[in-house]
């Protein structure tokens, strides 16, 4: 089994990722995994792929690289078992179909993917698939599995954030002024890899993160790129891949700061903790993607006190919202951080939570005028 | 109710005015008889020992003109609801199922497989000729007019011996009723042997005298050796269904698949039903009653009517479980001793005694005497009768209420063609739910079935107080269990508690409850584990249709990865997927234990891997008794030897 060969040798596997792998190399993982399933039925065992666990209680931080790391931990997935059976089966269908794409030099979206696995089994109703929602864990389950990334098995999610500003580069061949694309700005495709897109060209000095494509049109509209010499990115939400990717990329290979202004409420500050550590659930991507300088400007909850805002931005805290607070306090990314433990522990006193909309009740402009560049200023009220 | 059997027990005439009073204050059912003579009333009429005080004034000699003996034909001519006469369809019932019980008996006592032969013809629109021949002993022809002719006349009251009949009621009142409503008197052809000539008669019941009135007697030729042919005509209706003739036939096959009955009904086709099996029932033994089972009357009675000279020849000669030195200690805690003599004895005397015997610690009574059917009778019985899928079986170790030994008997039959019953659906469709119908619980007492009165019945109980959710059987609390299942009880007794003269339920003893409720539980266990297992294999048979379904899908996925030997991948799959679901393989046994049986082999096919058991033929119920039986899932070759097992350790 890939995985459990790389077990043994964690060290070995960073040099070896980071080395630039040809689809040769992940079609080798796939026959190697179609093999030792073969080898197990052979041995009149039940077959079985081993899968790293993708969730909470499988990662680790790591405080050197502050990254949020996958550990050891693996589901076993077998075939012969009544509740994991269809699941493996179709493991296997996704395996075939990446091997497909690789063999002909095409990628698909992991939609694309789906109709691709799909089809009546023979004999029967059954369908190999009922739902996007089936396949796409199984590309990530065959990612972990085999060590390897959903680029390297040619699979790309659909395009997802936008950025612009003073920034030219070149994407699949085509160059790109982001301070001249239009009012939509660029649209960052999924996958994001330096054989993609290169940087030809880049004036700014920091990079601006925000929420979602609301606030990014304000700033965009305002023109906040033009006046303070940046880039102004959004990610729709928790940012995909394509969207973290680019930005570890800026951040490592032009040097550029990021800076993040999310909502004040538990969902904003688990997408700070995604971009600025990774994902639980994508850990094994976390050395690519995770920008560990990344500072937390806004909105900070006691930014209401501070800024003076009226009663009407409030928005109460639900029963769920506590608890999701709670829990990302205990985070061991978050649990020694004593100015985050305030953050925290200050909006569910305050029992509110508020939008980064809300700066905008004051006047329109108050956000990218005032708030924006009194944050950026006061290194105090940055959330590390 | 009880009360009536204390009554039937010691059964004199003492305990018949009992038996009166309560007539008296029960409706006058039928009394309309338009044949039978009519018996003046005795409501207004106090009756000697009756004991209730009436306000008209009447003097003691006025009141004495009036007081005469009831002579019991008048009684239960008048009465006739307590024999099993209430209305049309029982009666015909009632007088097929009498008729049948001593046939069944006198063919036993003789050691003759019985057959039994019933025709019910139509003879006007609310008239019916019933003729029940067996093939019998036969009846002693100066007997004939006392057997059928006069009520409580018979062998089998003044003994305590297991058998169907009890009291010498039964034919003689279907013949009374017959002759009530129609004026035909009873027609009775009997023959002892093929050397003796066959006797015919006719007889009508004086019922103020209990006495045969011979209205024909002469000899006749007939084409059968030995047996009697009885025919009643009575006033009857006939129906199919619950508590019908036929009901009571089929029910009386299971219980008695010793006997071969043919039913020719008035409409439709024969019903035959072969025996099952060419062994008679144990022979059962008469036995003395036990003290602990009579009454202080009783008692008293019998010191008159002993042989016995000395008190403790009469207490162990007449007595189960008496020892001399039981009868020694026992007559000194009374203050006498066992040279005593008998009919010397005073009533305060005799009182003390019963209270001592009462207050000893005897044996219980010895039960040798009980013939139980035996679980391999039970379940070809319920193999010839019920077409089901699984049967089970148990016959619990002897047990004994009021000095009186028992033994209960359980069947149960799940599965197969119940509930696919017609009835049944048609149950369910009126309830608009698709729940499955509820249990039919069949009742015996001594191998009769009991048709009536079920929900007063101790059976009809003990099934309502088991806990059948335990075995994975739905029940709703205070109800039958639902689902294809029928519940078979059988008391085996030397005095079976009716509630009633009519035999229709059995009275509500804890003795006899909890026997009851051991043996529905030992059943309903088996089927419990049969269900999970079954559940179990039906899941697993579920599983290996899923991963038959995904094989060739895993086979094309992988295969088109890498290149291997597709034909050995698919095939060590299929093995394995064999392995895994093993109990999907599963056969069971008759107690629902799981008959082993060698694993497929990992040569098998391809084409037959994958069999979902399909449901067998039904066997002939013999076969499944021999070794070689294709099918195991009824195999009693060692209930008996269980069974007798059982006996001994307990």
């Amino acid at each position: 089994m890939a995985r459990s060969a790389s077990k043994t040798t964690q060290s070995s596997k960073k040099t070896k990722r980071d080395n630039k792998r040809s689809g040769a190399h992940t079609k080798a993982q796939l026959e190697k995994l179609a093999l030792s399933i073969v080898k197990m039925a052979e041995r009149e065992q039940d077959p079985a792929i081993a899968i790293p666990t993708r969730s909470l209680s499988n990662v680790s931080y790591n405080e050197k690289t502050r990254h949020v790391e996958m550990g050891d931990n693996k589901q076993s997935r077998n075939f012969f078992n009544y509740g994991q059976a269809k699941r493996f089966m179709q493991t296997m269908l996704v395996g075939s179909k990446c091997k497909d794409l690789i063999e002909m030099g095409k990628t698909a979206s992991i939609r694309q993917i789906y109709y691709m696995s799909k089809h009546t089994i023979k004999g029967t109703k059954e369908k190999t698939f009922d739902d996007q929602s089936e396949s796409d864990p199984i590309i990530e389950d065959l990612e972990v599995a085999i060590d390897t990334l959903r680029e390297e098995l040619h699979v790309f999610a659909s395009n997802r954030g936008n950025l612009a500003g003073p920034i030219t580069l070149v994407d699949d061949g085509n160059t790109l002024d982001c301070s001249a694309m239009g009012s939509a700005g660029y649209a960052v495709p999924s996958i994001c890899e330096p054989d993609m897109i290169q940087f030809k060209k880049c004036k700014a000095k920091f990079i601006l993160h925000v929420e979602k494509d609301t606030v990014w049109r304000r700033f965009h509209e305002d023109r906040f790129w033009q006046t303070h010499d940046c880039i102004i990115s959004h990610g729709g939400g928790q940012p995909a891949r394509g969207m973290r990717r680019l930005l570890r990329r800026m951040h490592e290979e032009l040097k550029l700061p990021v800076f993040v202004l999310l909502d004040n409420d538990p969902w904003g500050y688990y997408i700070y903790s995604v971009i600025k550590h990774g994902s639980i659930n994508l850990a094994y991507e976390s050395r690519r993607m995770a920008v560990p300088d990344a500072k937390f400007i806004g909105v900070s909850s006691f930014d209401y006190d501070r800024c003076g805002m009226s009663d009407d931005v409030k928005i109460e805290l639900d029963a769920n919202d506590v608890k999701r607070a709670k829990q990302i306090a205990n985070y061991a990314w978050f649990a020694n951080k004593r100015p985050w433990q305030k953050e925290i522990k200050k909006m569910i006193s305050n029992g509110f939570k508020m939008e980064v909309e809300a700066m905008i009740s004051k006047n329109l402009s108050y956000l990218t005028e005032e708030y924006v560049p009194m944050k950026l200023k006061d290194k105090k009220q940055w959330l590390d | 109710m009880t009360e009536q059997n204390l009554v039937e027990k010691s059964g004199t005439a003492s305990q018949l005015s009992l038996g009166f009073n309560q007539g008296l204050s029960a409706p006058a059912i039928g009394s309309n008889s338009s044949v039978g003579k009519k018996i003046a009333s005795t409501k207004s009429k106090p009756v000697e020992g009756n004991g209730k005080k009436m306000r008209t004034r009447a003097t003691a000699e006025s009141m004495a003109k009036q007081q005469r003996e009831i002579s019991v034909s008048e009684f239960f001519a008048k009465n006739r609801h307590l024999l099993g006469f209430d209305n049309k369809r029982k009666a015909l019932l009632t007088t097929v199922k009498e008729a049948v019980d001593n046939s069944l008996d006198a063919c036993e006592e003789a050691g003759i497989l019985p057959e039994i032969e019933i025709w019910v013809k139509q003879t006007d629109s609310d008239r019916f000729s019933v003729r029940i021949r067996d093939n019998g002993p036969g009846i002693v022809k100066n007997q004939i007019p006392n057997v059928f002719g006069k009520l409580l006349y018979g062998s089998k009251f003044h003994r305590l011996k297991m058998s169907r009949g009890q009291q010498g009621i039964g034919i003689s009142a279907a013949g009374m009723y017959g002759l009530i409503t129609t004026g035909k008197p009873i027609r009775i052809v009997s023959r002892t042997s093929s050397r003796a000539a066959a006797h015919l008669y006719k007889l009508a019941i004086d019922t103020k005298k209990n006495r045969p009135d011979i209205i024909k007697d002469e000899t006749i030729e007939v084409d059968f050796a030995h047996g009697t042919e009885v025919t009643i005509e009575l006033v009857a209706s006939y129906n199919k269904g619950r508590q019908s003739v036929d009901e009571y036939i089929e029910l009386t096959a299971i219980a008695n698949p010793h006997a071969t009955f043919v039913f020719h009904p008035p409409v439709g086709s024969t019903l035959n039903l072969p025996r099952g099996i060419e062994e008679l029932p144990e022979e059962t033994k008469e036995i003395k009653p036990h003290p602990y089972g009579i009454e202080l009357g009783t008692m008293m009675k019998m010191v008159k009517e002993t042989s016995a000279k000395k008190l403790g020849a009469f207490l162990t000669s007449e007595f189960s479980q008496v020892s001399l030195t039981v009868a020694k200690s026992v007559c000194h805690k009374a203050g006498v001793t066992s040279a005593t003599w008998v009919n010397g004895l005073t009533p305060p005397v005799v009182e003390k005694l019963y209270k001592v015997l009462q207050e000893t610690k005897l044996r219980a009574p010895s039960t040798n005497c009980l013939s139980p059917m035996g679980a391999e009778a039970i379940l070809t019985g319920l193999l010839k009768g019920i077409k089901a899928e699984f049967y089970t079986a148990s016959t619990r170790p002897p047990s004994v209420y009021r000095g009186n030994p028992f033994q209960i008997e359980v069947g149960l039959a799940y599965g197969g063609d119940l509930g696919r019953d017609k009835h049944d659906e048609d149950h369910n469709e009126q309830n608009g739910k698709h729940e499955p119908a509820q249990a039919r619980v069949i009742r015996f007492a001594n191998r009769v079935p009991l048709l009536y009165q079920q929900s007063s019945c101790c059976t009809f109980k003990s099934v309502l107080e088991t806990r059948w959710t335990n075995y994975t059987i739905p029940q709703s609390s205070g109800a039958l269990p639902r689902g294809p299942l029928v519940i078979l009880v059988h008391m085996a007794s030397v005095w079976v508690p009716f509630i009633s003269e009519g035999k229709e339920a059995i009275a509500d003893y804890d003795e006899i409850r909890k026997e009851i409720k051991l043996g529905i539980s030992e059943c309903a266990r088996r089927l419990g584990t049969l269900l999970k297992r079954k559940k179990k294999k039906s899941d697993f048979t579920k599983r290996r249709d899923v991963f038959t379904r995904y094989i060739d899908e895993v086979v094309e996925a992988t295969r088109s990865i890498t290149t291997f030997n597709k034909e050995d991948f698919r095939k060590s799959l299929i093995v394995l997927s064999q392995n895994y679901t093993a109990a999907a393989d599963m056969e069971f046994d008759e107690h629902g234990r799981v008959v082993k049986k060698a694993k497929p082999g990992n040569d098998l096919g391809l084409e037959n891997t994958v069999v979902v058991n399909r449901d067998e033929e039904t066997p002939p119920s013999q076969a499944l008794f021999e070794d070689d039986a294709p099918n195991k899932k009824v195999k009693s070759k060692t209930t008996k030897a269980k069974k007798r097992k059982r006996k001994r350790t307990s």
